[in-house]
C-alpha cells in the first residue's frame, strides 16, 4: 500500500459566533496517498475551506475551535507541532493555492520579491541564485517573458497570470503536498483549462500529492483519483474516482450529478432539482443532515446520524440507505 | 416554437467612453463592449449568449433592453426600432421587456419587503389598485415557488435561490413578453441551480415567453437554449442552432471554448483532446485589427489581420464570423 502523506482522524471545528455555535466541520475523517491527488467537492459553505485551514492551524482560534484525534503529516502529529514547525511545514511541506490569488500577495510588492523570498528563507539562495530560479519558475508555469515580469506587481498581472504565479510560488520549495482550494473558480473556462493542463503536467513531474478542492464536479473528473463528497461539514462519501461517479452510493451525491447538465449533451432530459437547501450550521438536525432534502428518507435517518461504512471495496457512504433497493442497509 | 421574429438586432454597437480630466473632461478612447452585433430572437426561443468575462454579454443585453443608449446600430421589437419609440408607446414597449438580474445579493433593495419588491413595476406602471396588486403579488410568489406569506419578509431573510425567485417573480410581474436573463444562476449552488432553470424552462412553457439567457456555463446554456451566440471581445463571432453549435462549432474561438469545459465524467473526461488556448483575452479599450480573436487563434491566415471577417450564414441558421469560412 501507498505510503499516506498525510491522514486526518476525527476533525472537528466550530466557530463561537453571536447567533451561536456554527458547526462548519462536523467529524471527517481522510487521507491523501503519495503521489494521489484527492479531490474534495461539495456547494459553497460544506466545510471545505475550513477543514483545511484546521489541518493547517490557519484559523485563529476563538472564535475557531479546532480539535482532531490526530492529523499525521509524513511524520509528524500536526496536533503536537509547535508554532515554529508548522510554519517551517506550511513554508516548505505544504503549499496552499488559494481562489483568489490577490487576498496571498502583497500588493505593494513586485513579484519578483514575492517569489524569491522563500527561496532565501527556506532555501537560503543568495540574491542571484533567487533571481534566476524566480525566473525558471515563472518561465516553468508559462509566463511569458518571466525574467522581465518580475518587475511587476501583482495587479500588473492579469488573473490567470497570477493563479500561475500562486502555482509558481506553490512549487518553489518542491513540496510533498499541494492543496489548491478553488484554485480556478474566478477564472474563465479557457484560462481554467490553462491552469488545469499546468498543474497535471507539474503534478506528473514532480509526483506531488494534490488536494484538490471545489464546487466543480467537471473539473475534479479529469484530474482526481479519489473523491471526497462533503455536505454540512461531513464526508457523506468517498470512493475511487471512477465509483463517484459512474455508481455514486449516497443520494446527495447520485441527486447532484443528475442535476448537472453535461456539454456532450449525455445528459440530455429534464435536469432534476434537489429541493430545499443545506441545513444551517447553527442547529444540524439530529439526523441526517441530508435527510430534510433526501428522496430516499426512513424513520431512521431524522433520528440518528449514519457513520460513512464501507459498501464496496474503498466505496464508503454515509447512509442509512441502500439507493438500489431504497431499503434500510 | 416558429419562426416570428421578435427582436432584431442590426449592427448594435456600444462604446463606453474613457474620459480624463478631473474638470474639463476629455474623451482619451473608448471601451468597445459591443461593436457591431447582428442578430435576431424569435418568439418563443430561448437564445442562449455565452462568452467568457468582459466580452459584452451584459452590455448587449441592456443595450437590447435600451437601459443603454446603443452608440450606433438599431433594435426592433416586433418590427419597431426601439429608439424611435417616445412617451407612452415607449413606456408599453418597456413593460413588454424585462430583465432578471445576475447578483440575487445586489439586485434586490435591501429596505424593501418582498411584496413591494415584486410591486414597484406594477407601481410604476400605475396597475392595479392596493388590494389587487397585493394579489397579483402573491400569485406572482406562488408562480416562482415560493409561499405567499413570504410578502412582508425582507432580502435578507433568504437564500440566493429564493432571491433570485423574488427577482424572476418582479420581472414577470407585467406579464412581459421578452426576458432577459443575465446569468441568472451563476451565483446560486449546484443543487439550487437545476431548481431555478427548471423554474424558468416552466415559465417559458405556461406564458410562451422569450429569453435571452446569458450565461458563462456553456453546460447549462446547452441545455436550456434553442439558439445559441458566443462572443468574444465585443462581437458575436457564431450563433446556430443547439446541436449544430454543440456538436458542429466551427470557429476556432467556439471550438476552443467548448473543448475547455470539464464533463462531470472520468471516463469521458481522460479521453478528451483540449485545445488549450495561450495567452489572456486583449482589453476592449484597444482590440486587435482584424480579427479580434487573431492573437490568439491555432488557425490564423494573412487575411485575419487585414480586415474583419464577414459575419455570414454558412449554412441554414448557421452563422459565423471566420475567415475560415468567408
Ligand atoms: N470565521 C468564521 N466564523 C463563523 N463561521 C465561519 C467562519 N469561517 C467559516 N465559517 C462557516 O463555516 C462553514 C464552512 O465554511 P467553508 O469551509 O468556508 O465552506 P466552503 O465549503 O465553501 O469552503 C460556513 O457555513 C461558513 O459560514
Ligand atoms: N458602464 C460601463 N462603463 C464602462 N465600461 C463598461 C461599462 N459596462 C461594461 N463595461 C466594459 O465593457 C466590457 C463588457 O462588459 P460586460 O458587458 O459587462 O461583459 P460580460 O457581461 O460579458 O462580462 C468590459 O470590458 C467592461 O469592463
Ligand atoms: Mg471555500
Ligand atoms: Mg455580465
Amino acid at each position: 500500500m501507498a505510503q499516506r502523506v498525510l491522514e486526518v482522524n476525527n476533525l472537528v471545528t466550530c466557530f463561537k459566533t453571536n447567533e451561536g455555535t456554527v458547526h462548519a466541520v462536523n467529524g471527517i475523517s481522510f487521507y491523501v496517498e503519495e503521489g494521489e491527488t484527492l479531490g474534495i467537492v461539495g456547494e459553497s459553505g460544506c466545510g471545505k475551506s475550513v477543514s483545511m485551514l484546521s489541518v493547517l492551524n490557519l484559523l485563529p482560534q476563538p472564535p475557531a475551535n479546532v480539535s482532531a484525534d490526530s492529523i499525521r503529516f509524513q511524520d509528524t502529529e500536526l496536533t503536537k507541532a509547535s508554532k515554529g514547525e508548522m510554519r517551517n511545514i506550511r513554508g516548505s511541506k505544504i503549499a496552499m493555492i488559494f481562489q483568489d490569488p490577490l487576498t496571498s500577495l502583497n500588493p505593494v510588492l513586485t513579484m519578483g520579491f514575492q517569489i524569491m523570498e522563500p527561496l532565501r528563507l527556506h532555501l537560503g539562495m543568495s540574491e542571484e541564485e533567487a533571481r534566476n530560479r524566480a525566473g525558471e519558475l515563472l518561465h516553468l508555469v508559462g509566463i511569458p517573458e518571466p525574467h522581465d515580469r518580475l518587475s511587476d506587481y501583482p495587479h500588473q498581472f492579469s488573473g490567470g497570470m497570477r493563479q500561475r504565479a500562486m502555482i509558481a510560488m506553490a512549487l518553489t520549495c518542491n513540496p510533498p503536498l499541494v492543496i489548491a482550494d478553488e484554485p480556478t473558480t474566478a477564472l474563465d473556462v479557457t484560462i481554467q483549462a490553462q491552469i488545469v493542463d499546468l498543474v497535471k503536467r507539474l503534478r506528473d513531474k514532480f509526483g506531488m500529492s494534490l488536494i484538490w478542492i471545489t464546487h466543480d464536479l467537471g473539473v475534479v473528473a479529469g484530474l482526481a483519483d479519489r473523491v471526497n463528497v462533503m455536505y454540512a461539514g461531513f464526508v457523506v462519501e468517498t470512493a475511487p474516482i471512477n465509483d463517484v461517479y459512474m455508481v455514486p452510493r449516497h443520494p446527495y451525491t447520485a441527486a447532484l450529478l443528475r442535476s448537472l447538465p453535461r456539454i456532450d449533451g449525455s445528459q440530455e432530459e429534464q435536469l432534476e432539482s434537489i429541493d430545499g437547501m443545506p441545513p444551517e450550521l447553527l442547529e444540524l438536525p439530529p439526523g441526517c443532515p441530508f435527510a430534510p432534502r433526501c428522496a430516499f428518507t426512513k424513520d431512521i435517518c431524522r433520528q440518528q446520524n449514519p457513520h460513512l461504512k464501507e459498501i464496496n471495496p474503498e466505496h464508503w457512504i454515509a447512509c442509512w440507505v441502500d439507493i438500489t433497493t431504497g431499503k434500510v442497509r | 416554437m416558429n419562426n416570428d421574429i421578435l427582436i432584431q438586432v442590426k449592427n448594435l454597437t456600444k462604446h463606453f467612453p474613457i474620459t480624463r480630466g478631473a474638470i474639463i473632461q476629455r474623451q482619451v478612447g473608448a471601451v468597445q463592449a459591443v461593436d457591431k452585433v447582428t442578430f435576431t430572437i424569435r418568439k418563443g426561443e430561448t437564445l442562449g449568449l455565452v462568452g467568457e468575462s468582459g466580452c459584452g454579454k451584459t452590455t448587449t443585453g441592456r443595450t437590447i433592453l435600451q437601459l443603454y443608449r446603443p452608440t450606433a446600430g438599431e433594435v426592433f421589437f416586433r418590427g419597431i426600432e426601439l429608439a424611435k419609440l417616445k412617451g407612452k408607446q415607449l413606456r408599453r414597449a418597456r413593460r413588454n421587456m424585462q430583465m432578471v438580474f445576475q447578483d440575487p445579493y445586489a439586485s434586490l433593495n435591501p429596505r424593501m419587503n418582498i411584496g413591494n419588491i415584486i410591486a414597484e413595476p406594477l407601481e410604476v406602471h400605475k396597475i392595479g389598485d392596493r388590494q389587487e396588486r397585493r394579489e397579483r403579488v402573491q400569485e406572482l410568489l406562488r408562480l416562482v415557488g415560493l409561499s405567499p406569506h413570504f410578502l412582508t419578509r425582507y432580502p435578507h431573510e433568504f437564500s440566493g435561490g429564493q432571491r433570485q425567485r423574488v427577482g424572476i417573480a418582479r420581472a414577470l410581474a407585467l406579464q412581459p413578453e421578452f426576458i432577459v436573463l443575465d446569468e441568472p444562476i451563476s451565483a446560486l449552488d449546484v443543487s439550487i441551480q437545476a431548481q431555478v432553470v427548471n423554474l424558468l424552462a416552466q415559465l417559458q412553457q405556461t406564458f410562451g415567453l422569450t429569453y435571452l439567457f446569458i450565461a458563462h456555463d456553456l453546460s447549462m446554456v446547452r441545455h436550456i437554449s434553442d439558439r445559441t451566440a458566443v462572443m468574444y471581445l465585443g462581437k458575436i463571432i457564431e450563433l446556430a442552432t443547439r446541436n449544430e453549435l454543440y456538436g458542429h462549432p466551427l470557429h476556432p474561438y467556439t471550438q476552443a471554448l467548448l473543448s475547455a469545459v470539464p464533463i462531470p465524467d472520468p471516463i469521458r473526461e481522460r479521453k478528451r483532446q483540449r485545445i488549450i488556448l495561450e495567452g489572456d483575452v486583449p482589453s476592449p479599450a484597444n482590440p486587435p485589427r482584424g480579427c479580434r480573436f487573431r492573437p490568439r487563434c491555432p488557425s490564423i491566415q494573412d487575411l485575419c489581420k487585414q480586415k474583419d471577417p464577414e459575419w455570414r450564414e454558412v449554412a441554414a441558421d448557421h452563422w459565423v464570423a471566420c475567415a475560415l469560412y468567408n
